[in-house]
């Protein structure tokens, strides 16, 4: 039995890991073999991301060897996969190596895309890449005050990071001193501040006690860079000073190249995580196209199950569970407060006043997410 | 090119949700296409008319069976 995992982020890697510990047997009787596809040695804690842009984290600290996160008994290749050849349940990887499979696996993740903006990548700095991370807090140490304009793509990566980076641009320019300068303008695709409609009952009251200003309905349409206008798709126009964009994100470029799904995302069934049309084809994490949070807690969850899933194909011939949408995002709510938001398919969030001890627990997250990438929290 | 149909099931949505997952399909779909949302959310009877209204695609029909709203929508621009 073949299982070839393509991507070496959050969900490929906990995935791999649970399944070799499953099969921990079958493993050392060679009759399973795990064999997992990357395109990079390294692997990035992505939500450090945010905190690197406010620096109060070094880009180092965000990363690992992927060799030394996977357990023993797992065949790792920095080879990306370049040709999903399905018909023949064969990946074939830029080096031109051929893997047979009998039981794929796609987690390659997504991407930010700032380009689908026109002037976005030319004036407004982001955070979802550590180049990125790092040209925004020299930008935000350099600014002495003004106007900045908080504003956000569909779909993008991690839900909270748009509430996020303002809470916490608030805290970076009062330790800054400069508070009083700054205005602080939020903007939003829908008709409240957030998609979940508990958190955003909870976050207006929270920019107005702070003194952000928000508009809802808000889609980025085009950037006037020379007048510093972000204009939206509903006709509406903001002015800044400084632009900071969640931009919206697509899958990876070797999805669409292969006619895999629309814009890099995979139709995948939302309870058994097979490619539709597909029994033995298994899709995780953000390269669904699942109408849940592209988010490392949903490619978590979704590992967890199919790695109890396949591991029991293996063994009795039938998976066990169904995935039920569980995804469990923290929230950075700024002056070293954060809460919680935990949901599935059927019970929406409920997320409790932002305490301390949350916040902390995060700080500890950042570092306990090794432990989770391997499998062990 | 002749206009699709096309379905977007965001049934049990809750984050993202059935308008920012209208949202991202009015990106990826051609002027005409018509998109079905199905939304077990009774918000979405509410809101989703009023960013296409907003915006100024055109809303085509809004039906609840069983519990699910069915939305449809055409792009027109």
């Amino acid at each position: 039995m073949k299982i070839v995992i393509v991507g070496g982020g959050m969900g490929g890697t906990i995935l791999g890991n649970n399944l070799a510990r499953r099969l921990h047997h079958e493993l050392k009787t060679g009759k399973v073999r795990i064999t997992m596809l990357s395109a990079s040695e390294k692997h990035m804690y992505q939500p450090g991301l945010l905190y690197v842009a406010v620096g109060s984290m070094m880009p180092d600290e965000l990363y690992r060897d992927q060799a030394s996160l996977l357990e023993p008994g797992i065949g790792f290749h920095v080879d990306p996969v370049e040709n999903f050849m399905l018909d023949k349940r064969q990946v074939k990887t830029k080096s031109g190596a051929v893997h047979d499979y009998d039981v794929l696996v796609i987690a390659t993740g997504s991407r930010a895309i700032m380009q689908g903006i026109p002037g976005l990548a030319e004036n407004a700095e982001t955070f979802y890449t550590e180049e990125s991370a790092v040209k925004m807090l020299k930008r935000l140490r350099e600014f002495q005050g003004g106007r900045v304009v908080i504003t956000v793509g569909v779909p993008h990566k991690c839900p909270m990071a748009p509430l996020e980076i303002t809470f916490m641009l608030h805290d970076f320019f009062k330790e800054r001193g400069i508070r009083d300068k700054v205005q602080l303008h939020y903007t939003y695709p829908i008709g409240r501040v957030h998609s979940l409609e508990n958190v955003a009952k909870w976050a207006a009251p929270e920019f107005d006690r702070l003194g952000i200003t928000y508009e809802t309905l808000f889609n980025m349409k085009e950037v006037d860079g020379k007048n510093k206008v972000l204009k939206s798709e509903e006709g509406s126009s903001t002015k800044f000073d400084l632009l900071v964009a969640i931009p919206a994100h697509k899958g990876m470029e070797v999805i669409e190249k292969n006619g895999l799904g629309q814009n890099g995302w995979i139709p995948t069934n939302r309870t058994r995580l097979n490619m539709e049309g597909q029994e033995n084809v298994f899709v995780l994490g953000d390269t669904t196209n699942i109408p849940i949070s592209k988010a490392g807690s949903t490619a978590h969850f979704e590992a967890e199950t199919l790695g109890e899933n396949i591991a029991a194909m293996i063994k009795v011939g039938s998976a066990v569970r169904d995935y039920d949408g569980k995804v469990f995002c923290f929230i950075e709510a700024g002056k070293d407060r954060a809460t919680y938001a935990m949901f599935n398919y059927t019970t929406p969030p409920d997320p409790k006043e932002p305490t301390r001890a949350v916040h902390w627990f995060k700080i500890a997250y950042n570092k306990l997410y090794w432990a989770s990438a391997r499998g062990l929290l | 090119m002749m206009a699709e149909k096309r379905q977007i099931d965001a049934r049990g949505s809750f984050c993202p949700g059935p308008l920012m997952e209208l949202i991202a399909g009015m990106k990826a779909a051609n002027v005409g296409d018509e998109l079905e949302v199905l939304s077990s959310d009774k918000g979405s009877a509410a809101d989703i008319p009023e960013w296409v209204k907003k915006v100024g695609h055109e809303m085509l029909s809004t039906s609840e069976e069983n519990g699910i709203w069915h939305i449809t929508v055409r792009k027109v621009k």
